[in-house]
C-alpha cells in the first residue's frame, strides 16, 4: 500500500521543508527545521507546547515568510504573501478555531471568499442555487454527520462544525490539508467520527499534514512523525517503526535523535 | 439524532411557535405595526384615510433610506453615530451647489458625493486607523454639523424649483416619489445584502471577523464599504429632505440619527453584527412614522413623541435578546 521506505521519495514528496528559519526579534522560533510530507500520507507534527509547530504550519500556509531555507510544495518553490496564495496552491488549512461564521448556513461557509457567481454585464449575483447542489456534492463525498447544507453553523455541533471545515478544506481540488488540533474539544464519539474523515481524505489521494497533542490518535492515523523541540525538528519517524515510549522521550529531550 | 433535529426547526407547528418569545422578537417591527394601525384607526378614523397613508409613506421615505445604510453598517457590528450629520452636510452641499446655479441634477449629484465622502473618511479612519466606530462616528457627526454650518454660514437656502416640488409631492397613486425611491433603494439594498458576495462578507465580517480574515476576506475593505453606502444614502436623503422642506437647512437633525438606529433595532438586526435584513428596518421606520403620526392626530402633544419613540426602542431591543 504504501511506498517502502527509501524507495522513489522524490515521486511521493508534496511538501518539503528544506532548513526553515524564523526569528521574532530576539525569539528564535524555527530554527534549520526541514521536514517532508507525502501524498496519500498523514504527517503528524508534534512537540511541546512552544515547540514551533504552529509556526512552522504558518510558514507553509502563507501566514508566515521563513527568514532563512525554503519551502517545495508540489515540485515548485513556494513564495506567498498571503493564506490566499497558498489556498490558491492547493494548501488548505483547518484552523483550530474553525473559522467558520455562526450565523451563516453550511453552503456560504463552505463557499466564504470563494463564491460562485451569475455575471449579468457588470452585476455578479450569487448563484445560490448552483453553490447549495455543489455543496451537497461536496459533503456527499465525505459526509459522516454533516448536516443538512442550508442549516446555520450556530446550530451545529462541534462535531458537525469540524466535518464543516475539513469539507471546505478538503473541497477545491486541494493537495495538502493542514489540520491543527482537529479533535482537542470534541467529545470521544464526535473525535471518532472526525478521524474517520482525515482516513478518508487520505484514501482520496489527500496530504494531511496532522498537529496533534493527542498521542494515540497519532499512533492510530499517521503515516509519518515529526519531533518538534524548541524551534527544531529534532527526528522523523515512521509510524509503523516507532512507539509512543519513543516519541514521547523525543519530544522531552530524554532521548536524542 | 442531531441532523433529524435540525430539519425539524422549519416544521414545528405554529401554535409552538406562537409560544416561543423568539418568534416575537423576529416579528417585533411587523407586529408592532399592526397593532399600532390597529389602535390608531380604533382610535381615530382620518388615521387610514388614503390622504394619511399618503403623507405617512412619504414622511418614512427619508428614514427609510437612512435605516438601509445604518443596517448594512450595524450588520458588520459598528454604528454610524454620524448619518444624520451627514445628511445635513450633503443638504447644505446641495443648497450651495443650487445657489450658485449649478441646477439640480448636478448639485444631487454634488450632494451624494458628499455624503459619501463623510462614508469613505469614517471607514478609512475605524478600518486603517483601527478606531472604535461609536468614537469615529461621534467625531464626524460633529465635524460634519460644524462644516454645515461654515459652509451655509449658518443661513438656510430656500430651494425653489419645479422638479424638486414634484418630488415630495407627487406620485404613482398613493405611492408619492420619494417613497417610491426608498422602496427602490430597499429592495437594490436586499439583493446587495444576500445576493452579491459583498453581502456574505459583510455578515461575515459582522458576525466573525478572525473567521473572515482567515478566509482571506478583506475585513477593512467590507467596513470602508459599507460606511460608504452608509454616506451615499445619507446623500439621498438629503435631496428628499431638500425636497421636503423646500429648503437647505443646516439644521441638527438629531431625531433622523436616533430614529435611523431605532428602526435597525425593531428590525431585528443585531447590533453585534453577522445578522440582519433589510425588510425589518424598513417596517421599523414605518412603525415609528405611524407612532409620530398617530400620536399627532391624537392630539397628544409632540413633547410625548420622543418618549413614547424611546419606549418602543428599548422594548424592541429587549425583545432581541430572544431573537433565535
Amino acid at each position: 500500500m504504501t511506498t517502502p521506505d527509501g524507495l522513489d521519495i522524490q515521486d511521493t514528496v508534496l511538501l518539503d521543508c528544506e532548513h526553515v528559519s524564523l526569528s521574532f526579534g530576539s525569539v528564535r522560533a524555527l530554527v534549520d527545521v526541514s521536514i517532508h510530507a507525502r501524498q496519500g500520507e498523514i504527517t503528524a507534527l508534534v512537540g511541546d507546547n512552544g515547540a514551533g509547530k504552529s509556526t512552522l504550519v504558518r510558514c507553509i500556509a502563507g501566514i508566515h515568510r521563513s527568514d532563512d531555507g525554503y519551502i517545495v510544495f508540489d515540485g515548485e518553490k513556494i513564495n506567498f504573501h498571503s493564506p490566499e496564495d497558498a489556498r490558491r496552491a492547493g494548501i488548505e488549512t483547518v484552523h483550530q478555531n474553525l473559522a467558520l461564521i455562526e450565523d451563516l448556513t453550511v453552503w456560504q461557509n463552505l463557499f466564504l471568499n470563494r463564491e460562485l457567481v451569475r455575471r449579468l454585464g457588470p452585476i455578479a449575483l450569487l448563484d445560490r442555487r448552483a453553490m447549495q447542489q455543489k455543496a451537497r456534492e461536496m459533503v456527499a463525498t465525505l459526509a459522516v454527520n454533516v448536516p443538512a447544507v442550508k442549516s446555520r453553523v450556530r446550530r451545529l455541533s462541534g462535531g458537525q462544525r469540524q466535518a464543516v471545515a475539513i469539507c471546505r478544506a478538503a473541497g477545491f481540488s486541494s493537495q495538502l490539508v493542514i489540520m491543527d488540533e482537529p479533535t482537542a474539544a470534541l467529545g470521544v464519539q464526535e473525535t471518532a467520527r472526525v478521524e474517520e474523515l482525515i482516513i478518508k481524505l487520505r484514501d482520496e489521494g489527500h496530504a494531511v499534514l496532522l498537529i496533534s497533542h493527542n498521542f494515540a490518535q497519532v499512533m492510530r492515523l499517521s503515516n509519518q512523525i515529526w519531533i518538534m523541540r524548541a524551534g527544531q525538528c529534532v527526528g522523523g519517524r515512521r509510524t509503523a517503526e516507532t512507539t509512543g515510549e519513543e516519541i514521547v522521550a523525543l519530544i522531552t529531550g530524554a532521548q536524542a535523535q | 439524532m442531531t441532523s433529524a433535529t435540525l430539519i425539524g426547526q422549519d416544521t414545528e407547528p405554529w401554535t409552538a411557535r406562537i409560544r416561543d418569545v423568539g418568534f416575537w422578537a423576529d416579528w417585533a417591527a411587523v407586529i408592532g405595526l399592526v397593532v399600532l394601525v390597529a389602535v390608531f384607526g380604533v382610535l381615530n378614523p382620518t388615521f387610514l384615510s388614503i390622504g394619511n397613508i399618503e403623507s405617512m409613506l412619504v414622511a418614512a421615505a427619508i428614514l427609510i433610506v437612512l435605516a438601509v445604510g445604518q443596517t448594512f453598517v450595524v450588520a458588520t457590528a459598528g454604528i454610524d453615530l454620524s448619518i444624520a450629520s451627514t445628511m445635513t452636510l450633503a443638504a447644505v452641499v446641495f443648497g450651495q451647489g443650487f445657489l450658485h446655479g449649478w441646477g439640480v441634477p448636478l448639485s444631487a449629484l454634488a450632494a451624494i458625493v458628499a455624503g459619501g465622502l463623510v462614508g469613505l473618511i469614517n471607514g478609512v479612519l475605524i478600518a486603517r486607523g483601527r478606531i472604535t466606530d461609536f468614537i469615529v462616528t461621534l467625531g464626524t457627526l460633529s465635524a460634519a454639523s460644524g462644516a454645515a454650518l461654515i459652509l451655509a454660514d449658518g443661513k438656510p437656502v430656500t430651494v425653489i424649483n419645479g422638479f424638486m416640488l414634484r418630488l415630495s409631492t407627487n406620485g404613482i397613486g398613493i405611492l408619492g416619489w420619494s417613497f417610491i425611491i426608498a422602496a427602490v433603494v430597499a429592495v437594490l439594498a436586499h439583493v446587495v445584502l444576500f445576493h452579491t458576495r459583498f453581502g456574505t462578507h459583510v455578515f461575515a465580517t459582522g458576525g466573525q471577523p478572525e473567521a473572515a480574515r482567515a478566509m482571506g476576506i478583506s475585513t477593512q475593505r467590507v467596513k470602508i464599504g459599507v460606511y460608504m453606502i452608509s454616506g451615499v444614502l445619507a446623500g439621498l436623503g438629503a435631496i428628499l429632505l431638500v425636497a421636503r422642506i423646500g429648503a437647505a437647512e443646516p439644521a441638527a437633525n438629531t431625531a433622523f440619527l436616533l430614529n435611523s438606529v431605532a428602526a435597525v433595532v425593531l428590525g431585528g438586526v443585531s447590533l453585534f453584527g453577522g445578522r440582519g435584513n433589510i425588510v425589518g428596518p424598513v417596517v421599523g421606520a414605518l412603525l415609528l412614522t405611524a407612532l409620530v403620526n398617530g400620536l399627532t392626530l391624537l392630539g397628544v402633544s409632540q413633547f410625548y413623541q420622543p418618549l413614547s419613540v424611546g419606549i418602543v426602542v428599548v422594548l424592541a431591543a429587549l425583545l432581541t435578546r430572544y431573537q433565535r
